[in-house]
């Protein structure tokens, strides 16, 4: 547990010692936010229709550009091997930086959506399945995004090639979450994909952390 | 034998699906044989690649 | 851990490759004869649906594709896992061999069925159908494996890399399975591993089995075409590569 914190509280110093680097998701976000309303043109209607895949997709996608800050950055400065031949065992090094990261990272992103949401007409009523559905993704997005990132650790330029393999396995997170939250503006309920995101989450959480040390052990050996 | 390459209105379907998986098949056998082909060529590459490793320039981040 | 003698000539890429020498002859000739008879047998003897009429004749070819991408996926993962954990390289270079193979069939299980939808349900795709869904996501594996291996110039570490990728998707294997038992699709559920026997009468059950066997020979053929080139790539300075495939070698 000491090894955990001592790993959290470092990657959340080092984190905020370069906050303006963790605004760029957010700002990210909302310009693609912006970006969708401006190509469409769309009249409330169709607002309210598209917003909420919308939503998601600005999520996934800015998910992805606080990738490096994840393993990269302490890979460069001989950190990471430190930590790998430190006593800490590497799983759950993982699990802290991954927490650490998905705090500083998603969190903040989740917090956008609200505002957001009624920029795009979706009813404050189906705000709370909105925000539900992505706080249950969030420990499977944040294990698929730190499992790009330790794969791609290795390669002097990992950066295109991590959005190729990390998009494709976050389409049940995008399936599931956009179909609970239009059946909560139906007024139906959402129960069931809302529990197919916390299955999802579980099975991420207790098996990803390890697909993720040995990806990181292999990559920087 | 027209309704045959017809197939009653499906033919489109019915022989675009066949013809793509048979050049499929016939593309993959030959790249399969090809690549079976270039191998020592290419085994000879990499072994002197090998030999004389790049050398990549490392890059530090001042902090 | 005391593993028996076969395991360990399977270990041995000469044997392998010799192996793979004697078997390809039988795999293609059979598997190409059997592509050639399920075919015809397919479009021209087997009888049309009540239902969907002519276009049904793509039940002979776009469930075989798609079994064979799945197949070739848990070849792919198998093969991955025994490599990392053993350190085999030939296990990672059956791995290899197997991804564009499953990429290919993947593709090809997409299209036809795209081109059966569209006379059956009136739509070639349809966005949040399950089954073609994590299908699309099963050649996206494929393809994110083959680019990620790209990317490494160090060959072991691209294997234990895209050993983790490989061992990760197979969730999906499963996913894409049962996606019409879990889900409303546009798909039927199992027919031939349904209870109590293949809901398939006899004059269609036949080709239908004919060309699973078909392309599982063809797959294997293909399969060990591509680990041949994968050993000589490997292991091409060896004394017993230069005997085999003859002085071009060096």
């Amino acid at each position: 547990m000491g090894a955990f914190n001592a790993v959290f509280s470092r990657d959340l110093r080092v984190a905020f010692r370069r906050w303006s680097e963790l605004a760029h998701p957010l700002i990210f976000f909302s310009i693609v936010v912006t970006l969708f309303p401006l190509a469409l043109s769309p009249t409330a209607a169709q607002l309210r229709e598209v917003g909420v895949g919308v939503l998601w997709v600005a999520t996934l996608l800015s998910s992805l550009l606080a990738l490096d800050g994840l393993f990269r950055g302490d890979a460069e400065d001989g950190t990471l091997e430190q930590l790998l031949l430190s006593p800490v065992s590497t799983t759950v090094a993982v699990y802290a930086k991954v927490t650490a990261h998905a705090l500083v990272t998603l969190v903040p992103l989740i917090c956008l959506v609200p505002l957001s949401a009624y920029t795009f007409n979706i009813p404050a009523a189906a705000l709370p399945t909105l925000v539900l559905a992505l706080l249950l993704a969030t420990p499977t997005l944040t294990v698929l995004v730190g499992l790009g990132a330790a794969l791609t650790v290795g390669l002097r330029r990992g950066g295109s090639i991590v959005g190729l393999l990390v998009l494709p396995l976050t389409s049940p997170l995008l399936i599931f979450g956009t179909r609970a939250t239009d059946l909560s503006m139906n007024g139906e309920p959402a129960a069931a994909p809302l529990f197919l995101l916390a299955a999802l989450a579980v099975l991420a959480v207790s098996l990803g952390p390890l697909a993720i040390a040995a990806a990181v052990k292999v990559g920087i050996e | 034998m027209s309704e045959f390459f017809l197939m009653g209105g499906h033919g489109a379907y019915v022989w675009s699906a066949y013809g793509l998986t048979l050049a499929v098949v016939i593309i993959n056998v030959w790249l399969a044989r090809a690549k079976l082909r270039a191998a020592p060529q290419r085994a000879r590459e990499l072994a002197t690649q090998a030999e004389a490793p790049r050398k990549q320039p490392t890059v530090r981040r001042l902090q | 851990m005391k593993l028996p003698r076969w395991f360990h000539q399977f270990g041995s890429p000469p044997y392998v490759y010799r192996l793979a020498d004697r078997l390809c002859p039988w795999l293609g000739g059979l598997g190409g004869a059997l592509l050639a008879v399920g075919a015809v047998w397919g479009l021209a003897f087997a009888p049309p649906d009540y239902q969907q009429g002519e276009s049904a004749r793509i039940i002979y070819i776009h469930p075989q594709t798609a079994y064979i991408g799945m197949m070739a996926y848990v070849v792919m993962a198998v093969a991955s896992a025994i490599g990392y954990v053993w350190r085999l390289k030939l296990a990672h270079a059956v791995a290899v061999s197997a991804a564009p193979i499953g990429a290919w069939f993947t593709f090809c299980a997409l299209f036809t069925g795209a081109v059966w939808g569209r006379p059956t349900w009136g739509t070639y795709w349809q966005w949040g159908d399950p089954r073609i869904m994590f299908e699309a996501l099963l050649l996206f594996l494929f393809l994110g494996y083959l680019a990620l291996r790209e990317a490494f110039d160090d060959r072991d570490k691209a294997d234990r890399v895209t050993a983790i990728l490989a061992v990760v998707g197979v969730v999906n294997i499963p996913i894409v399975h049962y996606s019409v038992e879990w889900w409303n699709s546009l798909h039927q559920t199992s027919t031939l591993l349904a209870e109590g026997g293949p809901a398939m009468t006899t004059d269609m059950l036949i080709p239908f089995l004919i060309m699973v066997a078909a392309f599982t020979l063809t797959f294997y053929w293909l399969l060990l075409r591509r680990l041949q080139a994968e050993i000589v790539e490997r292991e091409g300075d060896a004394r017993w590569i230069r005997e085999l495939v003859g002085e071009g070698a060096r």
